[in-house]
């Protein structure tokens, strides 16, 4: 899944004013067989403090079930607003997530991490199930989740 | 409207509906099951002792959460495992990991949204919907047919599959309107069309102390694990994260160190609404009402069948009037009033010999009456009526049409009805009353039909044709029966010497030739009737049935009519010889379901359909027989029979009556008037009553037993309405 997203759309603190100071980055989350209904799945950032920055993508449209993305939920207060044209489809068991967002320069090797958190119907909510840097050095490596996430990366 | 109402979606929706009902009952038993199977939650636990003894196992402890179906699960860590177990209620002990049934899962896909998400969750929906309409509708429509609310429960009369839609349906209505319309608030709810509030509760910032043990914390004490629904623990290394606790009250966030409610947000009336309607929807924490819903929607598909089934005979029974001329120009106008159609059938038989006479003739709904009519010559009304006396669909609106019609022309009303309701034919009797208020010139006398009696249509027929002045023959055939060969093999002949011959005839299929063996019978039931058309005549005269199939006969009893055409063909029938017949069921003659005593009457050849609910009394219900004929030497039919179901207790009294008895003549009446005190007595317990033979025997007998039960504050029109006093009279 390519997602072509406007500055508009993202969190206005993760989006660099101008192409100038940006570069894509493409996030890319691949979902073990867990063989059950489609997962509740969200990318959020927090800086180098721990601090809630904003969100990436929600996976999963109904708002009554964003309850179990819980570390999401505490961090950001879990309302509408924050994701605001930015949600999706939950994602099948098996599937793959592919976003691809222009992220402000001053961002990037600047401590600033990755969560995601996910949940299924009937199931294990995983808050924070992955916690990555967004740093370069990092770049197309692949990472496991301890809950549903069967391997996530960054690539710059 | 209503039955439109009614018929519409449910002809259109039938598959889904049934699709969506079946998958729902089985889902029913998971309540049942979960309860034998999950241990239940009880009372008397706190909150803090259950969440220190599932911490005190795991290295790490994330949420414990009672699941909808009851189950109580931790999400834990161990080192790098983590892990979602089944924790008993009461210790906190590990009862192995939770592993959702998948199978499971499939159902409640294929019932939410048909596998096929947003879009199918849209179209069951729908359907949710459609059964809610369904079910209001088809509750008023009984309410309506049975004569207002208090009849609900009295027997419902009628074919197979109107029985099974109506006895199931007012079992199953109260069942469907719950899962639907609970069904429905919980689709509005998941695409959030509800004004739930979607936030977690309050966030509040722990103090930062040293986490106390849990079993110490004052605000998880105080909450006992029967109304716990989550509780999320402090994450590790977060020293300002608090405990996060969902009760059935609201959601609380507590100290880790303190021990202390820090915040609480009350759960809203919407959300306790919510849970509530999940509850009654999936019977989920209320097993017994579970599996009630469930057996309410395991009876759809039967009503899919049947309701497809009554809507196709409904549809298949309108007539197409052929050579309709325009209404302006028509000298004779046949205005019908019909709720199932039949109606229609006599309009066209009657239209197309009207034509036949040279009449330009126009047929119409009564609901169509307009000015269009006023210059026809003369108006004929045929009609039926619909419940106790109601206006059948198609001429709902008559009355007020008539109030605005200009036209005085002669009319003729025929009601089409059925002489064991209390009001007979009633609608057509208030529109002739109208009709003479108006000052309409009566044509001929209004005449009522009972039960599609082909033999008294031709009868009304006659007297038109002579008020208009020709010969009119209406020959009727209500349903094209299709015939089959029967043939004769014993006849007992009685009554000769008293002059009122009376023969039983026994027939079978006829001989097959290659197997030397009989033909099947058709399917049929003592009581019901048998249609038979005498050579070269296409009227069918109908008998009751003494016999049913599993007696291997098809058995009759056929008194000689002077003059009677298929009488006089029957009773000069010789073994081997054969007849053409059909079945036409009768099901409003028949012994109710159950115990309770039955009390039978007759006279002459009444007595067979009465012979035949004996010989099938093998569970041996009381049953007492009175019957009159004319000589104990001649004409004392099913003598021996009735004998031998005496000593066998399938016949519990017998009490004849002999009109030419030289000693003792009496009629059947005078037996009964003789046995008031026990006929009372076994009427007031819940006996019922089933008399057949002919229109004044019938007529006396109700003169005598509206005579008995009358002092203890009965009546026949009560009876009749409860199906607890049933004719068969000819």
């Amino acid at each position: 899944m390519k997602l072509a997203l406007s500055a508009l759309a993202a969190t206005a603190a993760l989006v660099a004013p101008t192409l100038a100071e940006a570069r894509q980055v493409t996030f890319e989350t691949t979902l073990k067989n867990y063989g059950g209904n489609g997962a509740y799945v969200v990318l959020w950032v927090t800086d180098a403090a721990g601090k809630y920055k904003g969100t990436l993508w929600l996976a999963g449209a109904k708002s009554k079930y964003w309850r179990h993305l819980s570390d999401w939920q505490r961090a950001s207060g879990g309302a509408a607003s924050q994701v605001d044209g930015i949600t999706g489809a939950s994602i099948g068991s098996g599937r793959t997530l592919k976003i691809s967002l222009d992220i402000a320069d001053a961002m990037i090797d600047a401590g600033y991490q990755i969560h995601v958190d996910t949940a299924v119907e009937d199931g294990r909510d995983n808050p924070s199930e992955i916690v990555v840097p967004l740093a370069t050095s990092a770049s197309g490596k692949a990472v496991g989740g301890r809950g549903y996430v069967k391997s996530f990366s960054v690539t710059f | 409207m209503l039955r439109r109402l009614h018929s519409l979606p449910g002809v259109v929706l039938a598959l889904g509906l049934a699709f969506v009902a079946l998958t729902g009952a089985v889902l029913s038993l998971e309540p049942t099951i979960a309860r034998l199977s999950v241990p239940t939650i009880e009372s008397g636990t706190s909150v803090a002792d259950l969440a220190s003894a599932v911490a005190a196992r795991h290295g790490a402890v994330e949420t414990i959460r009672v699941r909808a179906d009851g189950t109580v699960t931790a999400a834990y860590t161990d080192g790098e495992t983590d892990g979602l177990e089944r924790i008993d209620p009461k210790t906190g002990a590990g009862l192995g990991p939770y592993v959702p049934s998948a199978t499971s899962r499939f159902i409640v896909d294929l019932h939410r949204s048909l596998l096929a998400g947003d879009a199918g969750r849209i179209a069951v929906a729908v359907a949710a919907a459609a059964m809610l309409v369904l079910a209001i509708s088809g509750g008023a429509l009984l309410v309506t047919r049975l004569g207002g609310l208090g009849a609900m429960f009295r027997p419902i009369r009628g074919t197979l599959s109107e029985r099974l839609h109506g006895e199931l349906g007012r079992i199953a209505v109260f069942g469907l309107v719950l899962s639907a319309s609970t069904g429905l608030w919980m689709t509005a709810s998941t695409f959030g069309l509800l004004p739930e509030s979607e936030a977690a509760g309050a966030v509040a910032e722990a103090s930062g102390g040293t986490p106390a043990p849990i079993d110490r914390l004052a605000a998880l004490r105080g909450v006992d694990v029967g109304s716990l629904r989550e509780l999320s623990f402090p994450a590790a290394g977060d020293p300002a994260d608090t405990f996060r606790l969902r009760t059935d009250a609201g959601e609380a966030t507590i100290d880790p160190a303190t021990g202390e409610r820090l915040a609480f947000t009350p759960a809203t009336t919407l959300e306790r609404v919510g849970r509530t309607m999940e509850m009654l929807h999936t019977g989920r924490g209320a097993w017994a009402l579970g599996l009630l819903l469930g057996l309410s929607s395991a009876a759809v598909p039967v009503f899919a069948v049947t309701g497809i089934a009554m809507w196709f005979r409904r549809r298949s029974a309108r007539p197409r009037i052929a050579r309709n001329v325009a209404a302006r120009s028509a000298d004779t106008v046949i205005l019908v009033g019909s709720e199932g159609n039949t109606t229609w059938g006599f309009a066209a038989t009657l239209h197309a010999a009207l034509t036949a006479a040279g009449h330009r003739v126009h047929t119409a709904a009564m609901n169509d009456l307009s000015s269009a009519h006023a210059s026809a010559r003369r108006l004929l009304i045929l009609t039926a009526t619909w419940g106790d006396g109601a206006a059948p669909t198609s001429a709902k609106t008559f009355l007020q049409r008539l109030e605005r019609f200009e036209g005085r022309m002669p009319v003729a009303v025929l009601g089409f009805g059925d002489r064991t309701f209390p009001h007979f034919a009633r609608f057509a009797q208030d529109v002739a009353a109208r009709l003479d208020a108006k000052g309409f010139p009566r044509l001929v006398p209004m005449k009522r039909i009972d039960r599609r009696s082909a033999q008294e249509f031709a009868q009304w027929g006659r007297d038109l044709g002579a008020a208009l002045g020709h010969d009119l023959v209406l020959e009727h055939v209500a349903e094209r029966p299709k015939t089959q060969a029967l043939q004769l093999v014993e006849r007992e002949d009685y009554g000769v010497a008293v002059g009122a011959p009376v023969a039983i005839l026994r027939f079978c299929g006829p001989t097959d030739e290659r197997t030397g063996r009989p033909a099947r019978l058709p399917d049929f039931e003592a009581g019901d009737l048998v249609g038979i058309l005498p050579p070269g005549e296409t009227m069918p005269r109908f008998y009751s049935l003494a016999s049913s199939t599993e007696d291997g006969v098809l058995e009759i009893c056929v008194r000689l009519q002077p003059g009677g055409l298929c009488s006089t063909f029957l009773h000069d029938l010789e073994p081997g010889e054969r007849i053409d017949a059909f079945i036409r069921a009768n099901p409003t003659f028949r012994p109710n379901q159950g115990l309770a005593p039955l009390i039978l009457i007759g006279a002459g050849a009444g007595i067979g359909p009465l012979a035949g609910f004996v010989r099938a009394n093998a569970q041996g219900r009381p049953v007492h027989l009175y019957w009159g004929g004319r000589s104990p030497s001649s004409d004392f039919l099913y003598e021996h029979e009735l004998a031998q179901h005496l000593a066998e207790r399938r016949l519990t009294s017998l009490s004849t009556a002999f009109s030419r008895d030289p000693g003792d003549g009496a009629y059947v009446q005078d037996r009964i008037a003789a046995d008031a005190h026990r006929l009372r007595h076994l009427i007031l317990h819940g006996a019922q009553v089933l008399v057949c033979g002919g229109r004044d025997m019938a007529l006396a007998v109700t003169h005598t037993l509206e005579a008995i039960v009358r002092p203890v504050g009965l009546d026949l029109a009560t009876l009749r309405s409860e199906g607890r006093y049933v004719e068969d009279v000819y």
